[in-house]
């Protein structure tokens, strides 16, 4: 697979190069799992950031040079990610991307920082498009670690706010994946209610191991003895599609408070049991209304078979041209400098890259599983529907970072 | 007194040197040097297991274990080091992992050694399981999902190396698996390594001569878990993070298949098995998506056909050259060995078509001609090279079969 | 109350699909001493074989089919491989199963794909077969759980009551003695092996249908049968039926009780840190390793097993 996006790229390249004379290509490093319990998730990544290349350098690509996305598989494993870094490294490739699980991200954000220290002539770039783990953008932000999603704080934020007006949903259950991210979501959750709605009942707050629960129905048996009125959960992948596809069998009738319940796959395992029932945070969905994105949707959708989720993909790629075209360059540190405090006109209004953190303020959309859609997702006949659009500058938290940058 | 025999049995640690010392010149690239790192380690962890399953006939699907404890014991030493409470070079880390991976090998070895056999792997496979999902539980000693990671640029330079640049650490790695490779051949001179095979070989006739083969076991086990725990400390340097992964059955599968491919009979099988895996695995992979089942169809041919490994096909023609009989095969093994690569053709053919088929992805190419997954032309070919190997092989006299097996023609 | 019954009845289910795949391996154990390490990936092939054949000839035929397929490939993996390494003693044939195994994965993800197929519940039993405390309770899974029970009695029935299942009897105990008798001992063993796979295959059409298809199945369940098989003791079918029911209940219930080490502790007068790295351990997140503690413990202090007739 690695080949044949390798050629696609170089295929797409050679004909833009026909009109921009001499291009020269800018590799992009997509380092995340392309195999095991999480590739397709990894594999719908690559498609996005395929698509996006494609888009940027028909439109010019960065300073007229055309950018090919090359895949690495890191079977979701810190240390065979180092190996692929490495590998991308060796290849000649500075910028690298990667979005899937935060203790991936941790440990490519620590090699780039080694990597940077001890190679200051030949820096690397990590543009992280997808792992939320708030430390990544507090105490350990990097100046080499930008990051385009909402993080864990921001989007648990605007879940307990709604969770706060509903004063019918009483009992909360917390399950998530026991590792960073996951440990990060539920600590968030116990936080933010304890706060906001300390009137709540947190009557259940569990951990499961990462990509190997293949039967989710002990744990659905426990929240529905429990008695629980509403499931927060920070599940994403198999966990994800595996925890609802047990919660449909068995009949499990509440709502369910998700970062990725929209995550592929996970809607057509859920089906009509979903309905008004799944709610996501996200940045973006197909049915925000009168953005004009539809034709390109259509398009790739058409291209790829699959739907278009990562917004953040587009904004990455489009704010990659922008600081390039700024700094004048590709390299790492002028990328770098460009990206701080960058301002970028998207189709959901102005968002911004805080310098102080790398951290991307965009605005957040909470939506609900329902039939009532323009756009349905997966063929399944249903969509998300937007309950409330929460402003980037709300989403904002404090920072604990104090970014050392290279003098 | 020096014997000659000892002398000459120097020489190839000799050549093993200037073959180290040269490597850097031969292969430059940043690329060269990740390769040859992998290589060192690798066949330093392939060697310990070889330890047990060659010489000690004590079939390990836990070795992960020890090479993980010796690399957690060495990345928190370096952890120490970088908070200034531990005086201690980083260069010297693989002792550490050396010493947890003895005290692991002692406690562990103590029930598991009670048994040999099959009822040995079942509990070294339980153990090994145990361990990989405890490595998940401990967060503050393991790191949990993350792992833990260290900076292997702290601490005192020793031989004037800092450590930092990938070159620098490959002489870290080349002295290290020297050290450990040379260490673990004296072991197979020294009476327990002996006796090790005798216990191998027939246990009862060890116990009637007055030793306790349970005993020797032990020993062996506990010395073989040492050397995966200096494997695991020069990994801890190499890649400066561990992960609970570490511990998996996939790891003690890989190092299972690296020893056996290699050759089990012989000291030196297991480096060339960690050699050639760690090259398909980095370099092979670039090439084809199949490369893992090329790997597991030379490891079944070789428990199938030559249980001597590679290093078993090595020691035959060194057999055949000293007793001047080369002549006298060479047409045998020409056809034998020229029907094996038209098999391997027609196999790899098969793969990649199946594969393209599948993947829907554009034509191989193999040595520059275009071989299309759509016409018929290129099955029949890979079909064609199949069966005329196949042919060639039950041709091939007997001796070929000898050949393979290690055995005199 | 809900949480016992429905943690009873999901260990049962677990419980169940494991012995649908340990039957075969115990079989094969018994009758020719090899440990198959390959097991769970002839329960891999079964799931894919089925998710092929369903999607052009229907659920039911697939059913039948898929088994007999797995069986056939089985028959010639011992002709053809197995026997050959036969001779070379015990370790050499783990070796051997130990290598298809890896193969067996490789194979299939060159043919399927790395990703999970879209291998689902068949729609004439994908409803809901009963309700209790508000919980329904599908249809597939009582299914399965007949299937499961069906060739429990099946199997029993052939081995106590035919004259191959006779022989397999016999050559449990005295393995010499069957070949002096003039039965032809490599064709016995090329057929119990076939069937022994065929086993695998038809809990992998329905184990494939429950859980998730993908090319690591055979990797995340074939340890646990393993110590199925050997804490079943060896060769004992009922050995092998106890032991699946015994860890799939364990695993199950140690999901659903949150007891930690410190209320262990609690209960006796101690009070510990109840957040504790140590003590804060629940049981739930035990629950994966507690097969392999029964493993090694079995292994080291009652070596024939539950139920077993002999040691390996």
């Amino acid at each position: 697979m690695l080949k044949r996006s390798l050629l696609a790229a170089v295929a797409v390249g050679s004909l833009m190069a026909a009109g921009a004379a001499q291009a020269d290509t800018v590799k992009i490093g997509y380092i995340d799992p392309l195999s095991g319990a999480f590739a397709n998730v990894g594999d719908s990544g690559k498609r996005h950031f395929e698509f996006m290349a494609e888009k940027i350098n028909a439109n010019g690509g960065l300073n007229g040079d055309m950018i090919e996305i090359v895949a690495f598989d890191n079977k979701i494993n810190p240390k065979e990610s180092l190996i692929q870094l490495q590998k991308a490294i060796d290849q000649g490739i500075s910028i690298v991307t990667q979005g899937n699980g935060s203790s991936i991200a941790s440990a490519i954000i620590d090699a780039v920082n080694k990597h940077n220290k001890r190679n200051p002539d030949n820096p690397v770039l990590f543009l992280n498009y997808a792992a939320v783990d708030p430390a990544f953008t507090n105490d350990r932000c990097s100046f080499w670690h930008f990051r385009f999603d909402a993080d864990a704080d921001m989007k648990m934020e605007a879940l307990t706010d709604w969770l706060a007006t509903r004063e019918d949903l009483g009992k909360v259950y917390i399950i998530g994946q026991d590792y960073s991210f996951g440990k990060a979501v539920q600590a968030a959750a116990n936080r933010m209610l304890a706060a906001k709605s300390p009137e709540k009942e947190i009557v259940g707050d569990e951990l499961h191991p990462l990509g190997k629960v293949k039967d989710f129905s002990p744990y659905i048996a426990k929240i529905k003895a429990s008695d629980a009125d509403v499931v927060i959960t920070g599940n994403w992948g198999t966990d994800m599609t595996l925890l609802v596809k047990a919660a449909a069998d068995a009949g499990l009738d509440v709502p369910i408070l998700t970062y990725y319940g929209g995550g592929l796959g996970t809607p057509t395992a859920m089906g009509d049991t979903a309905l008004d029932r799944v709610m996501q945070i996200t940045e973006w969905h197909e049915n925000v209304d009168g953005l004009g994105l539809d034709p390109m949707l259509d398009e790739f959708e058409g291209e790829h078979e699959i739907d278009f989720y990562y917004y953040r993909v587009k904004n990455l790629m489009e704010m990659l041209q922008k600081a390039a075209a700024k700094a004048g360059s590709t390299e790492p540190e002028a990328l770098a400098r460009a990206f701080e405090g960058m301002e970028h006109e998207t189709e959901v209004g102005t968002i911004t890259m805080r310098a102080d953190n790398h951290q991307l303020i965009q605005p957040l959309y909470l939506s609900t599983f329902s039939d009532d859609v323009a756009r349905d997702v997966e063929g399944t006949g249903y969509g998300f529907k937007t309950n409330h659009r929460i402003e980037g500058p709300a989403t904002s938290t404090d920072t604990t970072c104090e970014m050392k940058r290279p003098s | 007194m020096m014997q000659p025999g000892f002398l000459r049995s120097l020489l190839p640690w000799l050549a093993a040197i200037l073959l180290l010392a040269l490597l850097p010149s031969i292969f430059p690239s940043r690329t060269a040097f990740s390769v040859m790192n992998a290589i060192g380690i690798q066949l330093v962890f392939a060697l310990s297991y070889n330890m047990l399953l060659g010489q000690g006939g004590m079939l390990s699907f836990g070795h992960a274990v020890y090479f993980g404890l010796g690399g957690y014991g060495a990345m928190h030493a370096m952890r120490l080091i970088e908070a200034g409470s531990l005086d201690f070079p980083v260069f010297g880390l693989p002792l550490i992992g050396f010493a947890v991976g003895l005290i692991a090998g002692a406690v562990i070895g103590w029930p598991s050694c009670r048994r040999s056999g099959v009822p040995f792997a079942m509990i070294s496979l339980g153990i090994g399981e145990l361990v990989a999902a405890a490595g998940f539980m401990f967060v503050s000693i393991f790191g949990g999902e993350e792992g833990i990671s260290g900076d292997r640029m702290v601490g005192v330079e020793t031989f004037g190396l800092s450590l930092g640049p990938i070159k620098e650490v490959y002489w870290f790695i080349a002295f290290w698996a020297f050290v450990a490779a040379l260490a673990m051949w004296a072991f197979t001179k020294t009476p327990l390594g002996r006796l090790s095979n005798a216990v191998r070989d027939n246990d009862q006739r060890a116990q009637f001569i007055g030793f306790d083969p349970q005993r020797v076991r032990y020993l062996v086990f506990i010395i073989s878990g040492g050397f995966a725990g200096l494997a695991g400390g020069m990994s801890a340097v190499n890649y400066e993070i561990l992960t609970p992964e570490t511990f998996s059955a996939l790891v003690s599968g890989a190092v299972l298949i690296m020893a056996f491919i290699g050759g089990i009979r012989t000291f030196y099988g297991p480096i060339l098995g960690a050699a050639l895996i760690v090259v398909m695995q980095s370099l092979l992979s670039d090439y084809t998506e199949a490369w893992q089942f090329y790997i597991g169809i030379l490891f079944m041919v070789i428990v199938m056909f030559a249980p001597g490994g590679l290093a078993g096909l090595v020691e035959r023609v060194r057999l055949a050259i000293q007793r001047r009989e080369l002549a006298e095969v060479a047409p045998t093994w020409g056809l034998g060995v020229s029907a094996a690569l038209a098999m391997t053709l027609g196999m790899i053919i098969l793969v990649e078509l199946v594969f393209r088929w599948r993947e829907g992805s554009e034509p191989m190419e193999l040595l520059g001609i275009p071989l299309s997954h759509s016409e018929i032309l290129p099955w029949l070919l890979a079909l064609l090279l199949l069966g005329l190997g196949s042919v060639g092989l039950r041709q091939a006299p007997k001796r070929w079969g000898r050949l393979l097996r290690g055995e005199a023609p | 109350m809900e949480v016992i019954v429905f943690s009873a009845l999901n260990g049962l289910l677990y419980g169940l699909l494991l012995f649908m795949l340990s039957s075969g391996l115990t079989l094969i154990f018994s009758m020719m001493g090899v440990l198959n390490f390959a097991h769970a990936s002839f329960y891999m092939i079964g799931a894919y074989l089925a998710f092929t054949l369903s999607s052009g000839i229907g659920f039911w035929p697939a059913l039948f089919l898929a088994p007999v397929l797995v069986g056939l490939i089985g028959a010639l993996v011992e002709r053809y491989g197995l026997r050959r390494v036969h001779s070379h003693g015990h370790v050499a044939e783990l070796l051997f199963t130990f290598g298809l195994a890896y193969l067996i994965e490789e194979a299939v993800k060159l043919i399927w794909g790395k990703l999970p197929v879209p291998y689902a519940v068949p729609d004439s039993l994908d409803w809901a077969i009963f309700t209790l405390f508000d919980t329904t309770y599908p249809a597939f899974r009582v299914f399965m759980m007949v299937v499961a029970t069906l060739m429990f009695i099946g199997l029993w029935l052939l081995l106590k009551k035919t004259r191959a299942g006779l022989m397999i009897q016999a050559a449990l105990t005295h393995p010499q003695m069957v070949g002096h008798l003039g039965h032809n001992v490599p064709l016995i063993f090329m057929l119990v092996f076939g069937i022994g796979c065929a086993l695998a295959g038809l809990a992998g059409v329905i184990g494939g249908a429950l859980l998730v298809t993908e090319p690591a199945m055979a990797f995340t369940l074939g340890p646990i049968v393993f110590v199925v098989v050997v804490v079943g003791g060896m060769g004992s079918l009922t050995g092998a039926f106890v032991a699946s029911i015994l860890i799939g209940l364990l695993q199950t219930f140690a999901i659903a009780i949150d007891a930690s080490l410190a209320d262990l502790f609690a209960l006796v007068g101690i009070q510990v840190d109840p957040k504790g790295e140590l003590t804060g351990i629940t049981l739930a997140q035990i629950a994966p390793m507690l097969p392999f503690i029964l493993l090694v413990l079995i292994l080291i202090f009652r070596p024939r097993g539950l139920m077993g007739a002999r040691e390996s």
